[in-house]
């Protein structure tokens, strides 16, 4: 777990994301100075959408810059929240006058940095809203946490947000079309293997060869349980049995699937897990109205696969329909 | 008067970086292991600023301090220590402190600190650490303490502070995931607000006279 295609762990988030805007200059264009890939075409006339967190959950959230979905996204150093100064400028960057929408996962560092820019932002006179994204089911939501993480259910909310956004809507009609989202999304995730933040010299958390981590989050930190590697089917039974019953999605709902590699894990064995949970959604009269196997919401090169339903009426089906130029959201 | 709360500064900076690995694999326990790696970042930040430029008040080297951290610590403690630092530059006096100021320096630190996290004592977090440090301070100007009694015993209070973050289940961030399982292990968070505190009391106690 030493190697890795890196120069020098304190330049590897600015380099790679020059290299994000190298390949699709036409498009994208980074803001000078900070870690914030825009819009090539911003500002537009329209409500913009800005989302950001730490590095290493590529292609979240710079990949989802881009028509249909968001305006800008800033990258933190890796699994680090973004400062608010980087934020603040992602905001001015791509501000068309409709306002801005900032979607932030609920991590404690993302909540208070995005937070403080969107005071700054407000201080100059731009409108900026937020939702907070909380979709992993392996975290008890009480009094006596932080709350939900947020976790791969976060690119739906880009996808649907931004298709809103694109169709002209307000502020706040955007928004409400986001919080409905995050109502009806809810996702678990596990590691067969760790990852190793490249300034650090250790994996963030170890597992024994035979050892799998349940409810893992995607920055290493533990999860809800751990227990001895079981088949893929049985694994796909556990996280989406728990995902099932949180909602409840009931028999009858029509849902979105994403099946979210976490980095280091073959597309094989995502088809694998596909398989599975198509098989208990149909068991269960759960329609899947849309299918994403990939990496969306990945944790560095942490081996495992997070699951992901979000329950669908006539406006989000239509939203996630939407035209994008985000080729895994097509 | 600036010079010497520079030394305290750059000294604390050198008192984070040293302990870079130590906080981060405390951090990699309960939390997302980066913060050391973080503390660090910003605190060299902090010294490349501070040594090269010159202020006029302990005020506007505090702004500053508290800028820089905001601007490159990221994560929750970036936000946080900043915001206590910018607390602190609001009433940091230019003259030698006193027990009195230090109350109020502390004080502020611990008001910057809950208005963005929101925490209470007892959270497995850094207010574990500041605010018995804080209480110490007050409790020595009841019993009319003079300074280096005053200055002992606030430090004691921290570390016994951070130790007993052991036990404590967390309860605010990250580390909160993991309900019962964060219990047993030192809050990283504690852990580096003693550092800073322990490093200002040691600075401080040196220029007693």
């Amino acid at each position: 777990m030493k190697k890795k295609l890196v120069n020098n762990p304190d330049h590897v988030v600015e380099e790679m994301v020059e290299g994000i805007v190298l390949a699709d200059p036409d498009k994208l264009s980074k803001v000078e100075g900070y870690n914030v890939v825009v819009r090539k075409d911003s500002p537009n006339e329209k409500v913009a959408l800005v989302s950001g967190g730490g590095s290493g959950h590529e292609p979240t959230h710079a990949g989802f810059v881009g028509e249909g979905m968001l305006d800008g996204a800033i990258a933190g150093d890796v699994f680090t929240s973004p400062t608010p100064d980087a934020v603040f400028e992602a905001i001015k960057a791509v501000d068309g006058g409709k306002g801005v929408l900032l979607v932030i996962k609920n991590y404690t560092g993302d909540v208070m940095n995005f937070e403080m820019a969107a005071e700054m932002a407000e201080a100059e006179g731009i409108e900026v809203d937020h939702v907070v994204v909380d979709d992993d089911v392996a975290v008890e939501d009480s009094l006596y946490t932080t709350g939900r993480r947020g976790v791969a259910g976060t690119i739906f909310v880009h996808k649907i947000a931004g298709a809103k956004a694109e169709a002209g809507a307000e502020l706040a009609e955007v928004k409400e079309v986001a919080e409905k989202v995050i109502k009806n999304v809810k996702t678990k995730g596990m590691a067969l293997y760790p990852c190793r933040v490249p300034s650090a010299e250790e994996s963030t958390f170890t597992l024994d060869e035979d050892e799998i981590e349940l409810g893992i989050g995607i920055h290493g930190e533990p999860g809800t349980e751990r227990t001895e590697i079981m088949k893929a089917d049985d694994i796909l039974d556990e996280l989406l049995g728990s995902v099932i019953e949180d909602l409840p999605y009931e028999s009858g709902d029509d849902v979105a699937l994403m099946i979210n590699g976490m980095g280091g894990t073959p597309l094989m064995e995502l088809f694998v897990a596909n398989r599975r949970a198509n098989q208990v959604l149909e068991e269960k009269g759960i329609n899947i109205y849309k299918t994403f196997v990939g990496e969306y919401m990945t944790s560095l090169e942490m081996a495992g696969v997070s699951v992901t339903l979000l329950k669908l009426d006539d406006e989000l089906k239509e939203l996630l329909d939407a035209p994008t130029e985000i080729n895994i959201m097509k | 008067m600036t010079e010497k709360s520079k030394e305290i500064l750059d000294k604390l900076a050198d008192v984070i970086i040293e302990n870079k690995k130590h906080l981060t694999k405390l951090d990699s326990a309960i939390g997302d292991g980066d913060h050391g790696i973080n503390m660090a970042r910003g605190f060299k930040e902090v010294k490349e600023k501070i040594n090269g430029n010159n202020y006029e008040t302990n005020q506007e080297l505090l702004k500053s301090v508290a800028m820089t951290l905001i601007s490159t610590v990221g994560g929750a403690s970036g936000p946080l220590y900043g915001t206590a630092f910018l607390y602190i530059s609001k009433v940091i006096p230019d003259a030698d402190f006193t027990i009195d100021s230090l109350i109020e320096i502390g004080q502020s630190a611990v008001d910057g600190i809950q208005k963005r996290g929101k925490a209470e004592q007892g959270e497995k977090t850094m207010l574990d650490a500041i605010i018995p440090a804080v209480d110490a301070l007050k409790e020595s100007k009841e019993n009319g303490d003079d300074l280096e009694e005053a200055l002992q015993k606030c430090k004691v209070k921290a570390e016994e502070g951070m130790k007993a973050t052991i036990p404590m289940q967390a309860t605010k961030g990250r580390a909160s995931y993991l309900g019962e399982r964060s219990i047993g292990h030192q809050d990283p968070g504690a852990t580096s607000s003693y550092l800073m505190i322990k490093t200002i009391v040691d600075e401080l106690y040196k220029y007693k006279d």
